[in-house]
């Protein structure tokens, strides 16, 4: 399936879950709301038209500070902003954060039968930083899971063992996150257990 | 038994074993163990020699790859991404590099994509030779390992001739490559290749009539095909199972549609399997860098189009600090060997066009405005490459499998996220499936085979 049927059929399936979608670069991506998110992939598991039977990557964006670094434009010393040039295409840009939360869980989908992928967005607030897991669809999701809870605290409902995987128990905070101080140092003096 | 027993005794000596109270014990392994690779730890339930369950834990070699990522220029991760699989670098440079030219809508000179293809390709002979060396040795082959170690050594030479480093190569640019390949590389390729083959023939014939190597390879960590998808396995662990997912020929990137070459498969999906998968690997990747060396196109149309006389790279330096430029206008730099082919004349077939994007040759940078203006736009803080806003996924098929990179661009001179999908991290995560109901001297070959590198495990 191309790119835009892919995302129609989500669409289509589910028009009140997707809030929006873009295909910038040829990927497909479409934003889903939080509340449908197991059912959406169960779906695109489930569904023949889609057999996305490999759950390829799951990671979160964590957009707190997006666009609040000075950007200034290409090659604009001169104080005047200089077209990109015909190689770097401009035309059709980027939406954007998909929404205005906090965190963006990001998830790739591949299916060998047809050998499309998707990516799907669920934008997650800061306040209510849990959404439902995949591991039940997706046994290879529990540590993909449990990196997303170490790096960026967001938690997963229903994962049978929420715990830090690259980071160690007792460490504070979440280093993915952008307000974590890159140079903070915690350093681990002595056993853990 | 030797007294005759009543009737009664012997129903009462018969239930007894069954009463036999066992309790399961739990041993730790790693993360100092030498099979652990010195950081992995698994706690594994034991009943007798079997083992029952087990717990894998990671992290022991995190340095935080994606945090830094953040913080340093689009260039400035390439060196990172060396450190992710360190057996074979040229790939992670590679993904990371064509992720971010996405990002940037730039293509690159085909004679680029077939470098990056030949050097990838050789690091991934390199990988699997220490892959299944390394697995070998831990069986109590030395000698293979030794053997393997001296062909991934004929190896890395090439590998050096060209980027000049063994490992930590940090060869591929956003938007090109450092140089150019030396010439007449072909020879030293043949060569080499000569020998790695040589190797992989001995190693073949000590192994795979070896009792001691196929006892415990046959058999011992078996996955099948729809657990391994379901835990999102790719590259030859996958392969062995007998599924031909292949990032090269399901999702063909640079040029490798255009190559020839056999994915092969397994059928049992053990660790023999994934011996056997990994050693006919190495012939098809050295069939592609043979093909590919016969397809490049040519470098530079006109050579030496400096016609100019040829000046050591340090005496134009000297010269263009003085202001002396019209002494170095139209001579061509000298740089060192490891530093050739990446002068004005090879520029326009190892680098994309786009002036934003890759730092000018040294004759330019050093010898007219056009050129220092190029490089300061590059180089200087709060300059750099500045891709436009957006997000992208780029798949290349590493050394164990699928290796992602997605990126996000705030359209700032650094990356707003990078994240890595690291083949081995999905392995490791069914491990544990991998050895329950296995023995314990299993663990051995089960993890040998995972070809577990901490770089890309941990980041």
């Amino acid at each position: 399936m191309n790119t835009s049927s892919l995302i129609e059929s989500v669409k289509v399936r589910f028009p009140a879950a997707v809030s929006a979608f873009h295909a910038w670069r040829g990927d497909a991506t479409v934003v889903v709301r939080r509340e449908f998110l197991l059912e959406v992939a169960r779906h695109l598991k489930e569904d023949p038209a889609l057999k996305m039977n490999y759950l390829m990557d799951l990671t979160a964006v964590d957009y707190s500070t997006f666009g609040k670094k000075p950007a200034p434009a290409l090659f604009s010393s001169s104080g005047v902003a200089v077209k990109p040039a015909a190689q770097i295409p401009d035309e059709d840009p980027w939406p954007g954060p998909p929404s205005s939360s906090r965190f963006a869980v990001v998830y790739h989908f591949y299916s060998t039968a047809h050998k499309h992928r998707l990516r799907l967005l669920v934008p997650v607030e800061e306040t209510a930083a849990q959404l439902d897991s995949l591991t039940a669809l997706w046994p290879g999701a529990d540590w993909l899971e449990r990196e997303t809870w170490d790096m960026f605290g967001i938690a997963f409902r229903g994962h049978p063992n929420l715990k830090r995987i690259l980071m160690y128990e007792g460490f504070e905070g979440h280093p993915l996150r952008k307000d974590y101080p890159v140079n903070r140092r915690q350093p681990l003096i002595g056993p853990v257990n | 038994m030797a007294a005759n027993p009543t009737p009664g005794t012997t129903t009462a000596a018969r239930a007894e074993p069954a009463q036999l109270e066992t309790r399961d014990m739990l041993l730790n392994i790693g993360p100092a163990h030498p099979a652990m690779h010195g950081i992995i730890r698994i706690v594994a339930k034991l009943d007798g020699e079997q083992i029952r369950s087990a717990e894998v834990e990671i992290g022991y070699l995190h340095r935080g790859f994606e945090k830094m990522a953040e913080v340093v220029d689009y260039n400035g991760v390439i060196p990172y991404t060396d450190r992710l699989n360190y057996v074979s670098p040229l790939i992670n440079n590679m993904g990371y590099c064509m992720a971010v030219e996405k990002l940037l809508g730039i293509t690159v000179p085909e004679r680029c994509h077939y470098v990056r293809v030949i050097l990838s390709e050789i690091s991934r002979v390199t990988d699997h030779l220490t892959c299944v060396g390394a697995t070998a040795m831990e069986l109590g082959a030395f000698t293979v390992f030794l053997y393997m170690i001296k062909a991934r050594e004929f190896l890395w030479e090439l590998v050096e001739k060209v980027t000049g480093a063994r490992m930590t190569v940090t060869y591929c640019r956003v938007g090109g490559v450092k140089a150019d390949l030396p010439d007449g590389f072909q020879e030293p390729c043949r060569k080499a290749f000569q020998e790695t083959r040589k190797v992989i023939a001995e190693a073949q014939g000590l192994l795979q009539r070896n009792r001691i190597f196929t006892d415990r390879m046959n058999g011992t960590g078996v996955i099948s095909a729809e657990d391994a998808v379901s835990y999102g396995i790719t590259g030859p662990f996958l392969r062995a199972c007998g599924a031909d997912y292949d990032v090269r020929k399901d999702c063909p990137y640079a040029v490798y549609d255009r190559l020839p070459f056999d994915v092969p498969v397994g059928t049992r999906g053990d660790n023999m399997d994934r011996f056997l998968v990994r050693m006919e690997e190495m012939e098809q990747s050295m069939r592609i860098v043979e093909a590919a060396l016969r397809e490049i196109p040519p470098g530079p149309v006109l050579v030496n189009p400096g016609t100019g006389r040829p000046i050591p790279a340090a005496e134009m330096v000297d010269l263009a600090k003085m202001g002396k430029i019209s002494a170095i206008t139209g001579g061509c730099a000298v740089a060192c060997p490891t530093l050739e082919g990446s002068g004005r004349d090879r520029h326009p077939s190892i680098a994309t066009d786009e002036k934003r994007v890759f730092l000018p040759p040294k004759e330019d940078g050093y010898g007219n405005i056009e050129g220092l203006m190029q490089q300061f736009k590059l180089v200087m803080h709060g300059h750099g490459v500045r891709p436009p806003k957006g997000e992208v996924y780029f798949p290349v098929e590493g050394a164990n499998g699928e290796l992602g990179f997605y990126v996000v661009s705030d359209g700032s001179g650094s990356a707003y996220r990078v994240r890595v999908r690291p083949p081995c991290f999905a392995i490791m995560s069914a491990l544990h499936m991998l050895l329950s109901k296995d023995m314990i001297a299993d663990m051995v070959p089960t993890f040998g085979s995972v070809n577990m590198i901490g770089g890309e495990l941990d980041r």
